[in-house]
């Protein structure tokens, strides 16, 4: 909202206040503004007298004036046309500063120019305002204009606008009025009264009738033979510092009192129109011309003035083109209404967002229609020699009451945490033109009509508070109970094990393509999209964090960064059962190296397997998971990866990434981080620490290349029996002379009994029983 | 074995010890004197024939020690040489990479969530993180906002398909406070933070379609607008410095009545005006006030008996801010060359 200086003047006495003071104090009253700056902000600016025009000797456009200033005449070359001998003209001193730039004393092909005279388009007004006659030609004032005065003044441009975003609950102050209002309150003074004097002649003659619930207040005034001609210039000065660009004086006359009283106001060419309307709802797909001459197609949700048989006009939004005011115009319908806020807002949304629609959206206050049609009816009169037809079309259904509020001393000293008295809160009360009886500390309040925004005690305590002012409010130290804070300490405890395994954590959007939704995993489920997503990319919700990942390493590739090991702990959303689901994930990804060291290897499956397995150790589930063979997501690597189980359930799935996802050794896992968390944690509790020592025994087998591991492992596990206390894999090596398809595998195996000390000759006799076991189990040969 | 002899021997082994510069010289030089037929054994054999034994064994000791001292010294000696050689070879470039395990890092924005969270939960508030997807009765309604409500434009939500003023991608963790008191069983007082991811359709240098959020509440009896802003400079002190103060500025949100937008002191400039501050000195980070009376009914508190302030903020302006971040974007960019630098403490 633009506040004119000079607009606002029409209302209260601002005399000796700065349009900057003003703007400070309005934004400590909770009413923020973006900037406050002259209307023309050009500087050195005065009014001279082409006393001579001469055509310049090496050019077949400009022209050599002498320029009186009144204390001097000066030489300025000058270009425009319609420069000549004897017109009053702006001139722009040496020092000026425009908005193109600073003017410099120069000499033009060989004449010397000490100023410039100057163009409406170079006075740095918005084009918007301009005519194409702005941009050519310098201004030409008036014969009344006094040599050596300030120009801006005389055109009427000498104002200062304020720019307040304002919020959403005050549309009281997108007017003039309502401005005052406020701007009375913080200075206690008081607001002028709004002239709707008229005179009428005649009854109206024509019909309203409202069909929806939608319209509650729908007023009409008839008024005869307007002359369309230009505004006078304070209309259009003020117009033009509030951002809406002069058309005629009719056309100004509505949105002057917009502007002025926040009521939207709607002129009809009433010949054009004939002589009923109707209020309704828009059929489904019916269609309007609006003023912008744009056909827009309706819904049941949009409300439409119509006549007999057609909409035209959008209700709110935009009139209809085939009613508008034109030269022609001679008789004039003048609606004010107050239309559905929702509904508006919902056709704004879709249609056209205007200055009439934003002020339907915030609400408006009764009083002000029938205020706003009558002021019309005044300027009208004397700035369009219109004749105001008597009567009035009345369509009314609003609340008449006056709103009573009572709130008590101690609550406003409660809620504020301040120590007010009765007389200031009476005082604040006052200078906000609301009406208060105060009766044992216990205030009863009526609120003035156009404060839509005040309807519960708590809205008057704010009130109270911004005029007291919020940041008077002096700071307390709450004291509460002493109470524990409690806090998800799973989540942090295993990021910090991820970030001390050496990953780094990422946080990567939610939103991806569609396309990826369902890879990276085997289950079956219901993906999410946005109604209306900002992209392709960014369209569902994702389920697996792999994608996400898998793009980050991508990213960082495409910059040379090829050491990449991350890990990312987020939400995998899905529907079932009708229900909107969420997990907790935690997905890994590592590739390049992993230990920094010259010689060191890249990252393989062991490298992150060992990383999964620290993991699930460190969260207490050591000897209750395995990774095994299985069914993978087809974009793993088939024979590089494997399933994670916990207690006897898929929780994850770890492995390389399959060559078709991409041709780098890339290695990722994802855990279901609530379905590993649904599995207690087992307790530290303490073990005696062995007070015997362990006795280690190597052992080397030759086995066929596709027994894993694990199966030796297990053959040895059970026959090693109670002593055997540790196996740990040493050596492993394939080799021509092992014989085809043949691999060493090599163990440390440590025995150990808690009682006593073993002897040579117990340990061994174990050792022959796994030897045993394992070479006749798994078709194995003992290496020496 | 006379005095003569013995010097004369002892003369030699001094003579011979001098030319012994390995071990393996040592080693033979000790064969040649003390071995099965060294020299010094061989008179050690000699003294059964000797007339004067006991002259003759006291002169035996004094050669014998004379080899003895000489060797040891000389092993010493040798020794110290060898392990010098030794070590000499084993010299390394200390100036070689050093061999390193992985140095990982916590996202940034984790970090300025852990440090929010632990801040309030040392003063007793609970964490409380709602789920993503939420209602539009949780998002809006029940904080206030009907359907309608111009205010909705603040936020440009992302409705789900088919879902449209039905289910979304929450835009603000004010969900969290609707979520708490409906759950608060004896609908007494509340201490909670709510942090979480928050999404919003907006794409910028300072927006980003997905952000975080936290969100405050507490509801106590006696709880005020004074309180509030005591509360919010103790954080503001603690995260942005001590140095730093809070202003309030009144202002409008359907959630909470008073409401106050909360600047804090320009971390840049130290409130001395800067263009990050815009001259002002003050950097506009939280929305707060006192829960609207609607809001506690909804939530199913009584607000004649019941009231309560909450606060909330972007936390990604924080950590922008405290590590002079200028484009949102990179923060969920995810490239190496950004995480790899919180791989350290906080300063």
């Amino acid at each position: 909202m633009k506040l004119s200086r000079k607009f606002l003047s029409d209302y209260i006495d601002i005399d000796g206040i700065t349009t900057e003071q003003i703007a400070e104090d309005m934004t400590a009253v909770g009413n923020e503004y973006d900037s406050c700056e002259k209307l023309i902000p050009a500087t050195n600016l005065t009014i001279g007298e082409v006393i001579e025009c001469a055509d310049h000797p090496d050019s077949d456009h400009l022209h050599v004036c002498k320029v009186d200033i009144g204390s001097e005449v000066l030489d300025i070359v000058c270009g425009a046309p319609n420069c000549r001998k004897g017109i009053k003209v702006v001139v722009a001193l040496v020092g000026a500063k425009l908005p193109g730039g600073e003017i410099k004393a120069g000499v033009i092909r060989g004449c010397a120019s000490n100023g410039m005279l100057c163009s409406k388009a170079e006075l740095g007004l918005d084009s918007k305002f301009l005519k194409e006659e702005d941009y050519k030609g310098i201004i030409e004032l008036g014969e009344d204009a006094k040599l050596g005065e300030d120009p801006i003044k005389y055109l009427g441009l000498d104002d200062e606008v304020i720019d307040f975003e304002l919020t959403s609950n005050r549309g009281d102050l997108l007017s003039i009025l309502g401005m005052a209002y406020e701007i009375g309150a913080i200075y206690g003074k008081k607001v002028n009264e709004v002239d709707g004097y008229h005179n009428e002649s005649g009854n109206i003659d024509f019909d309203v009738k409202v069909e929806t619930e939608n319209c509650p207040l729908f007023l009409a005034k008839q008024v005869k033979n307007v002359t369309i001609k230009e505004s006078p210039e304070f209309i259009k000065n003020r117009l033009i510092a509030s951002g809406i660009r002069p058309i005629n004086n009719v056309v100004d006359i509505s949105n002057y009192v917009m502007l002025e009283l926040g009521q939207p106001l709607h002129f009809y060419d009433n010949d054009l129109l004939g002589n009923k309307i109707v209020v309704r709802m828009a059929k489904e797909g019916e269609e309007v011309k609006t003023l912008d001459d744009e056909v827009r197609t309706l819904s049941s949700e949009d409300i439409v003035i119509a006549d007999e048989s057609k909409a035209i006009g959008l209700a709110g939004i935009m009139g209809g083109a085939s009613t508008e005011i034109n030269e022609n115009t001679k008789n004039v319908l003048i609606e004010a209404a107050i239309f559905d806020s929702v509904k508006i807002r919902k056709t704004a949304k879709k249609v056209l967002r205007s200055e009439a629609s934003n002020r339907f959206e915030k609400g408006i206050a009764p009083i002000r229609t029938y205020l706003a049609i009558h002021r019309c009816c005044n300027l009208l009169e004397k700035y369009a020699d219109a004749t105001i037809v008597g009567g009035m079309i009345e369509y009314d259904k609003t609340f008449k009451g006056v709103k009573e509020i009572e709130v008590s001393l101690e609550k406003i000293n409660k809620v504020l945490g301040i120590n007010i008295s009765s007389e200031e809160v009476i005082d604040i009360f006052e200078r906000l033109n609301f009406h208060v009886n105060e009766d044992n500390n216990v205030f009863k309040v009526m609120i003035p009509p156009y404060r839509l925004d005040i309807s519960i005690k708590e809205d008057l305590i704010e009130e109270v508070g911004r005029m007291y002012g919020m940041d008077k409010i002096e700071s307390t130290k709450l004291v509460l109970p002493l109470k524990e804070g409690k806090y998800n300490k799973d989540r942090r405890q295993i990021k910090n094990k991820m970030v001390s395994l050496g990953l780094d954590e990422t946080l990567s959007y939610t939103l991806i393509p569609e396309s990826e939704v369902h890879k990276f995993t085997l289950d079956n489920f219901t993906h999410i999209n946005l109604a209306d997503p900002m992209s392709e990319d960014r369209k569902t919700l994702r389920y697996s964090l792999l994608y996400s990942l898998k793009e980050i390493y991508e990213y960082n590739k495409a910059r040379n960064e090829k050491d990449v090991c991350i890990f990312e702990m987020g939400k995998g959303f899905y529907k079932a059962d009708n229900e909107y689901k969420e997990e907790n994930k935690l997905a890994c990804l590592m590739t390049g190296k992993y230990y920094l060291d010259i010689n060191s290897t890249n990252v393989d499956f062991y490298i992150i397997k060992g990383v999964l397995e620290d993991l699930l150790d460190y969260m207490g589930y050591k000897g209750r998971y395995s990774i095994v063979e299985g069914n993978v997501p087809s974009e793993f690597h088939p024979g590089q990866s494997a399933v994670i189980m916990l207690q006897g359930s898929v929780v994850g799935y770890i492995g390389r990434l399959h060559p078709s996802v991409t041709k780098d050794a890339v290695y990722v896992f994802e855990i279901n981080l609530d379905k590993v968390l649904n599995n207690k944690a087992s307790r530290i509790t303490f073990k005696e620490i062995p007070k015997y020592l362990k006795m280690v025994k190597d052992v080397a087998f030759v086995v066929d290349n596709n027994v894993s591991s694990r199966e030796i492992e297990d053959v040895i596990k059970k026959a090693g029996g109670k002593l055997l206390n540790n196996i740990i894999l040493f050596d492993l090596y394939t080799g021509n002379n092992l014989g085809e398809n043949k691999k060493s595998i090599a163990y440390s195996l440590e025995f150990l009994d808690q009682t006593k000390t073993l002897t040579e000759e117990e340990v061994m006799e174990v050792v022959n029983k796994i030897i045993e076991a394992v070479t006749t189990k798994l078709d194995a040969k003992l290496r020496d | 074995m006379d005095e003569k002899v013995v010097l004369s021997l002892c003369e030699e082994i001094k003579t011979k010890f001098e030319g012994v510069d390995t071990l393996n010289k040592l080693n033979d030089l000790k064969q040649e004197y003390m071995g099965k037929k060294g020299i010094i054994t061989e008179y050690q054999n000699g003294i059964k024939d000797a007339e004067d034994k006991k002259t003759y064994g006291m002169n035996l000791n004094k050669v014998r020690n004379t080899f003895d001292e000489l060797y040891s010294a000389k092993l010493e000696e040798l020794e110290t040489l060898e392990l010098n050689k030794k070590l000499e070879s084993e010299k390394i470039d200390i100036t070689l990479p050093s061999k390193k395990v992985r140095v990982g890092s916590k996202h940034p924005m984790t970090r300025i969530q852990e440090e929010f969270e632990d801040l309030f939960v040392s003063m007793g508030y609970d964490v409380y993180d709602g789920p993503e997807i939420e209602t539009d009765e949780n998002c809006f309604q029940k904080l206030n906002l009907p359907l309608g409500h111009p205010a909705r434009d603040a936020q440009d939500t992302f409705y789900l398909e088919n879902e449209y003023e039905n289910y979304l991608l929450r835009s603000q963790t004010s969900t969290g406070q609707v979520r708490v008191m409906e759950a608060n069983e004896d609908k007494g007082p509340i201490r909670v933070v709510c942090p979480g991811k928050v999404y919003r359709r907006d794409d910028d240098a300072t927006h980003s379609h997905q952000f975080m959020q936290i969100e405050g509440l507490v509801i106590d009896e006696n709880v005020s607008m004074a309180d509030l802003k005591g509360t919010l400079e103790m954080f503001s002190k603690k995260i942005l410095g001590e140095k730093t103060n809070v202003r309030f500025r009144p202002s409008y949100f359907p959630f909470t009545e008073p409401s106050v937008e909360v600047d804090v002191t320009c971390f840049k400039c130290g409130g001395k005006g800067c263009p990050l501050c815009k001259q002002t000195g003050w950097i506009e980070v939280l929305g707060a006030g006192m829960v609207h009376p609607n809001v506690l009914r909804m939530g199913g508190y009584d607000p004649e008996k019941y009231q309560g302030f909450a606060f909330g903020t972007g936390m990604d302006r924080f950590a922008m801010f405290k590590f002079g971040i200028t484009d949102i974007r990179t923060i969920y960019g995810n490239d190496e060359r950004f995480l790899s630098q919180f791989e350290r403490k906080d300063d």
